[in-house]
């Protein structure tokens, strides 16, 4: 449940921030979803894989023969023939030599890589016949462990790159080691983010169709990927205006993963090749091995310098981040968090060193927050060391460092401007809400029966609006600066509006979205107004949803055709009633003169006007009713400078959970009693849709907190292939979770509105793990590594002797 | 991940079951409910050349409660042991059935599937294991009942030969008087296998000595282990919480628990101690709070 | 390899009778799925955890990628697209879902769905543990399951309990 508050909201709305049921619901409750392993198409094969089982091995041979004799088998694709006939997928560091291509040939670089496709009339035919290929491997030496594959003389993945160091930068913002050998203190610590990631239900699904007559490969995938078409037309060697992706599938979760490149490059090309509809859908297997769908797996080193007033003067920090066996987008996931590197706190000076490694494990993908998750855990578990050393509540400490409600915009070291915050404000919320005497109290009573409990804060932001600047922050020779959403409108001869959004949707409730923004501004019935999703050949730029930039970048782009439309409206009406339109309001259904109500012109006159009358249209007008938007993100557009600075996301939302929970000190097992989430994304558009994903975000944070882990073995194989190895949270595991709404608009967007996709997931590791170590410190315990498990509880707890700060 | 191509054979009795399991051959899976064989005949872990259908028996579908034994017969829903009349004869039913998968699980699963495929974390087989069900298996031409200690020879793995079919389970229902039971399991999630559970059934003399004990754990071995050696010379005896420790302690010494992706044996050790011990008590006090 | 028979089934779907040629191993939620072209139902682990599958097999709620077609000859089954009393209505929990922001993406809402409305069959006023229990075969990655709970205290008609208590 939540409870909203808007004391600080620009102005009255009609639709936007009301309760309305998402319009997408309609067809997901009845089971009229759109999703891309529904697509059947006359003739359609399937497709199976076979995985290597070894980390790391050349491919000697490949018999495919009792394979393709197996009736109902149509082909057998090896990468020797792939790989000649397409161009890989690079890097987005500067690492050409870094190549990937959807079946490896002739080196195996993980186990589970794809080694070869079946193609069949059937997927359980396909999979019948993948049993029987047989390929003989000769086995080469590996690389498991991050920090070893940095050191000399190691195997390296890729031979060709000469180093598993595939990207290493340091960033000094500001005197750090001045500020750190004058403030009075220093604490370093380490802290362990294990290998997790968004895992949605929906697995990877793509149909590829392509016809030799008009030249056009058809993709229907379950997609959620900035440029995606541009990357698939560049590795099929095909025209941008070639391939044309439905946008309009629906896709089963994705919170950042669903990028499957490579499986509809190897889809696209078997049916090219084929001249066929060809559908994969990756079972479970498939996808939790070689789907490259991990995420971040990251070893932070940190120092913090603070006063004795608790003032954090500075900060180092050292991140490793283990990206697997191929880089993709990856290693930008550590240049992310640059853009909020010191957290909500006035921290002075900052020093970043980012790592990316490759081993021989499954490659990462981008993980919803970008690496920011991983990087609160780090900063945040460091506030309560500071706190704890110097015998300060965690929340005095925070309330010290926290940057005020007057200093915005503010300027972090790094270069990026906060645009707006009242950090204070939300934690008191959030205490208030929990009623922390109470929880004090609880917390109390749980000790004196015996339990460990710990009360935890976080306090973290979620940077918003996806300026993605740590493209050419991370990569020099990449000079992209336009990041960009589109929206175009139509009001058609019958007086309905539709909306044209040029990407997919991943649950985020895009088409609610667009539909309350247009509504807002041309006063319409949002129910009335149909928002469809367009294909890549007839989309407006996009860069997809990403980096939590919907509500800011198509709620802008939205609001800005919509806009263009009413100022139409208003000329075309002021040429009829022979007024000035400023004299002119405009109204739910009819503009008027503002000093005769009697002197007006109905929506439905306009709209005639507009598409069928053209002599009483005002000279130089178009026909008809239809206007585009397409929006650079606010802030955006410019290149890094020398020293990394750059101005990163727009708009910065900011979360602080309070969790009370126990440990059963003989089973390490954890137990929540008390969720609370104070929460402030700017102007809601729509509650309902925040309040999901910050719920939503909470139990992925829970999950990789608690439970979730990709686990290899020393040999390098892949422990966690299904749902009883890698675990996700159930509804008996996420606890009932209170969220507190508090509004500080964003001066920077048409509504104040500022995004919230990533909600919730940004600062619930950091919360958790913040109560677990307040309970572990009663008995002098810790623990700095997650999955928390209950056997990793106890561990810490049997381990009490070891500390993790040092000076 | 879809399953190997197999012939399906559907025996409307038991006879009809027993002698297709007779003449198909060695490579040949009975299924019930399916809920282990099915998912892992989708991975490929099992690829048996024929499956004969046992589900639509009906004369294993019955159940006869009695008043010192409850007769299942194999193919009884594990749904069906919720049911409160049952529950109240056995209550470890009660007390475990909550952690055997979800309600989807338990709506097709059945009782002698799950004994059958023996997974030693399962609830099924370790309440088996405690109480010494005796299990009546059948071939084409013979027919042998086994006790529930012998029955479970390792993971995976009882001692059924693969022409036999589990028919029926004889749980022994024990004095309602003085009576305690309980059944703990920690996993990491609800409805998952357990990383290490403990079951501990009493009954007490009027004057508090113990009448008859049973107890054991699962997931620390290859099978669910009941510890009779520990439990037969308390007989006749009082048993203090101090004691009681100690004898969990002591059971746990004779399990030899293995390491695997969510729990170290040395952590499964301290699990399974603690909730055996708690297990113990629990029937204990339960058994001394409630005279009938 | 056993040689491939294939089996005439006849199965009450949604309440219209269906018979099909089945091989023994299509499973359950591939037939409904491919053959039926019921895509409502959906896929998404296929070892029996995540529940998506869920479908109500002679009123009670079972996996569908556990079984295989050809072993629920003669029975019943109820698909999502099964739950609406009309066309054009809604259930009361596909009603409540909508109202109380039960879903995101929509992909595990059919099996969830399901699970509730098996719950409700047997308990008509469920508390947050029943729910909770209730739909612990179901894995959503959206929600957080909150609004999943409001949805079914909404639909029982109960106001939201404070989670304190």
């Amino acid at each position: 449940m939540s409870q909203s508050d808007t004391p600080n909201a620009k102005q009255q709305f009609t639709y936007i921030g009301k309760h309305r049921r998402a319009v997408e619901h309609r067809r997901f409750v009845v089971g009229a979803g759109n999703f891309a392993g529904d697509i059947q198409l006359p003739g359609m094969c399937h497709v199976a894989i076979v995985a290597s089982p070894y980390p790391s091995a050349q491919i000697i041979k490949i018999d495919a023969q009792a394979a393709l004799a197996l009736p109902g088998v149509v082909t057998v694709l090896t990468g020797e023939e792939l790989c000649q006939q397409i161009e890989p997928i690079l890097p987005g560091v500067d690492a050409p030599s870094v190549q990937r291509f959807p079946l490896a040939y002739p080196t195996i670089r993980y186990s589970g890589e794809w080694v070869v496709a079946v193609v069949a009339q059937s997927r359980a035919i396909a999979e019948d016949a993948a049993e029987l290929i047989q390929v003989q491997y000769a086995e080469l030496p590996f690389v498991i462990d991050p920090e070893q594959a940095l050191q000399p003389g190691t195997h390296l993945v890729h031979q060709i790159a000469k180093t598993n160091l595939i990207f290493d930068r340091q960033f000094v913002w500001g005197p750090v080691d001045q500020d750190l050998a004058n403030c009075a203190h220093t604490i370093n610590y380490r802290v362990r983010w294990a290998r997790s990631s968004t895992v949605p239900i929906e697995t990877f699904a793509v149909v590829c169709d392509w016809q030799d007559a008009t030249q056009i490969l058809d993709v229907w995938a379950s997609i959620q990927m900035p440029k995606f078409p541009d990357q698939l037309a560049k590795a099929l060697r095909l025209p941008n205006n070639s391939v044309r992706v439905h946008f309009d599938i629906d896709v089963g979760g994705s919170y950042g993963v669903k990028r499957g490149l490579k499986h509809t490059i190897l889809v696209a090309y078997l049916a090219k090749k084929l001249h066929r509809p060809i559908r994969f859908i990756e079972d479970r297997l498939e996808n939790m091995r070689g789907g490259d769908m991990q995420g971040p797996d990251r070893i932070f080193e940190v120092t913090m310098g603070f006063e004795n007033d608790g003032e954090i003067r500075s900060m180092k920090m050292h991140a490793i981040d283990d990206i697997g066996a191929y880089a993709g987008r990856t290693p930008l996931q550590l240049g992310k968090p640059v853009g909020a590197i010191c957290g909500p706190y006035r921290i002075q000076s900052v020093a970043y060193h980012a790592q990316a490694v490759l081993t021989n494990k499954t490659p990462q993908e981008a993980v919803r927050g970008f690496g920011q998750a991983p990087t609160n855990y780090a900063i945040e578990t460091g506030i309560d060391l500071v706190a704890r050393f110097l015998k300060m509540s965690r929340i005095d400490l925070r309330k010290r460092n926290l940057i005020a409600n007057n200093e915005f915009p503010y300027l972090i070291p790094s270069g990026t401007h906060y645009d707006s915050g009242d950090y204070a404000a939300v934690l008191d919320k959030a205490l208030k809400s929990a009623s922390i005497e109470d929880l004090h109290q609880q917390r109390d009573d749980l000790r004196k029966s015996g339990e460990l409990a710990g009360i935890g804060i976080s306090t973290c932001l979620e940077p918003s609006g996806g300026n993605s600047a740590f493209e050419p922050l991370f990569n020099p020779k990449n000079e992209t600066t336009t990041w960009m959403e589109s929206c175009l409108v139509r009001i058609d001869l019958g007086g309905t509006i539709t909306a044209i959004m040029g990407t997919s949707s991943s649950g985020q409730a895009h088409e609610t979205l667009v539909s309350t923004v247009i509504a807002e501004i041309l006063l319409q019935d949002p129910e009335t107004i149909r928002v469809i999703h367009s294909d890549s050949l007839n989309a407006l730029p996009s860069n997809s949803p990403v980096g939590s930039r919907m509500a800011i970048m198509l709620g802008g782009a939205a609001a800005g055709a919509a806009k263009k439309l009413k100022q139409q409206l208003l000329a075309i009406a002021a040429y009829q009633l022979q007024k000035n339109p400023n004299d002119l309001v405009y109204s739910a259904n009819r503009i008027y003169d503002h000093t005769n109500q009697n002197n007006q012109i109905s929506w439905s006159t306009l709209v005639e006007i507009a598409h069928r009358k053209f002599h009483l249209l005002p000279a130089n007008m178009e026909p008809g009713l239809q206007e585009k938007f397409v929006w650079e993100v606010p802030t955006g557009g410019q290149l890094p400078s020398t020293d990394g600075k750059v101005q990163m996301y727009p708009c910065h939302s900011f979360e602080s959970h309070v969790v009370l929970l126990s440990i059963d000190p003989k089973t390490g097992k954890v137990k929540i009693h008390r969720y609370v989430c104070g929460h402030d994304c700017g102007v809601m558009i729509s509650p309902d849709v925040v309040h999901g994903m910050t719920y939503g975000g909470i139990a992925h944070g829970l999950g990789a907190a608690l439970m979730e882990k990709f686990a290899f073995s020393p040999e390098g194989q892949f422990l966690s292939g299904t749902f009883m190895d890698y675990l996700l949270p159930s509804a008996t595991e996420v606890p009932g979770i209170t969220i507190v709404d508090h509004c500080t608009p964003s001066p920077l967007t048409e509504f104040g509105q500022k995004g919230s996709g990533e909600a919730g997931y940004l600062g619930s590791p950091a919360a958790i793990a913040s109560a677990i170590n307040d309970a572990l410190a009663t008995i002098q315990a810790s623990i700095n590594y997650l999955p928390m498990t209950p056997n990793a509880i106890w561990n810490a707890i049997q381990d009490k002797n070891s500390t993790k700060i040092s000076n | 991940m879809k399953a190997a191509p197999f012939d399906y054979h559907l025996a409307d009795h038991l006879d009809h079951a027993l002698e297709l399991l007779d003449h198909l051959g060695n490579d040949v899976k009975l299924i019930a409910g399916g809920q282990s064989l099915v998912p892992m005949m989708a991975m490929r872990l099992a690829k048996p050349s024929h499956l004969v259908d046992i589900n639509r028996i009906q004369s294993l579908q019955q159940i006869n409660l009695q008043e010192k034994s409850l007769y299942t017969g194999s193919t009884v829903k594990q749904k069906d042991l919720e049911s409160s009349h049952i529950s109240q004869a056995i209550p470890l039913f009660k007390q475990a059935l909550p952690w055997v998968g979800h309600q989807q699980t338990r709506n097709r699963g059945t009782v002698g599937g799950s004994l059958a495929h023996a997974d030693p974390s399962a609830e099924l087989p370790l309440i088996a294991t405690v109480l010494n069900a005796s299990l009546h298996v059948q071939s084409h031409n013979s027919q042998r009942e086994i006790r529930a200690q012998d029955f479970f020879l390792g993971p995976m793995w009882t001692s059924l030969a693969p022409q036999e079919c589990l028919t029926d389970i004889h749980w022994p229902i024990w004095n309602k008087q003085f009576f305690g039971s309980r059944f703990l399991e920690t996993s990491i999630r609800h409805g998952d296998f357990a990383m290490a559970s403990a079951a501990a059934q009493i009954n007490l003399n009027p004057d508090g000595t113990i009448q008859q004990l049973s107890f054991g754990v699962g997931g620390m071995g290859a099978t669910p282990i009941a510890f009779p050696s520990l439990s037969q010379p308390l007989i006749g005896k009082h048993l203090s919480s101090e004691a009681m420790h100690e004898l969990a302690n002591q059971a746990i010494l004779l399990t030899e628990p293995t390491s695997d992706l969510h729990a170290s044996a040395s952590y499964r050790m301290n699990l399974a101690r603690t909730l055996l011990s708690r297990a113990l008590l629990g029937a204990f006090e339960q058994a001394q709070q409630h005279p009938q | 390899m056993a040689q491939i028979n294939s089996y005439t089934i006849t199965i009450e779907v949604n309440g219209q009778s269906v018979t099909k040629m089945v091989e023994p191993r299509i499973s359950l939620v591939d037939f409904i799925r491919e053959e039926l072209r019921l895509t409502g139902t959906h896929v998404g682990c296929e070892h029996g955890i995540c529940g998506a599958c869920s479908i109500l097999l002679n009123g009670d709620p079972v996996r569908s990628c556990c079984m295989f077609a050809i072993q629920a000859n003669g029975m019943r089954i109820t698909t999502v697209e099964g739950l609406a009393p009309e066309r054009g209505q809604l259930s009361k929990i596909q009603d409540a879902f909508c109202e109380k922001h039960a879903l995101q993406c929509g992909f595990c809402t059919p099996g969830m769905l399901i699970a509730c409305q098996a719950l409700i069959n047997k308990i008509p006023q469920p508390n947050e543990t029943q729910i909770r229990e209730a739909i612990g075969g179901n894995l959503c990655r959206c929600t957080g399951y909150q609004q999943i709970v409001d949805a079914v205290l909404f639909a029982t008609k109960i106001s939201s309990p404070n989670p304190e208590q």
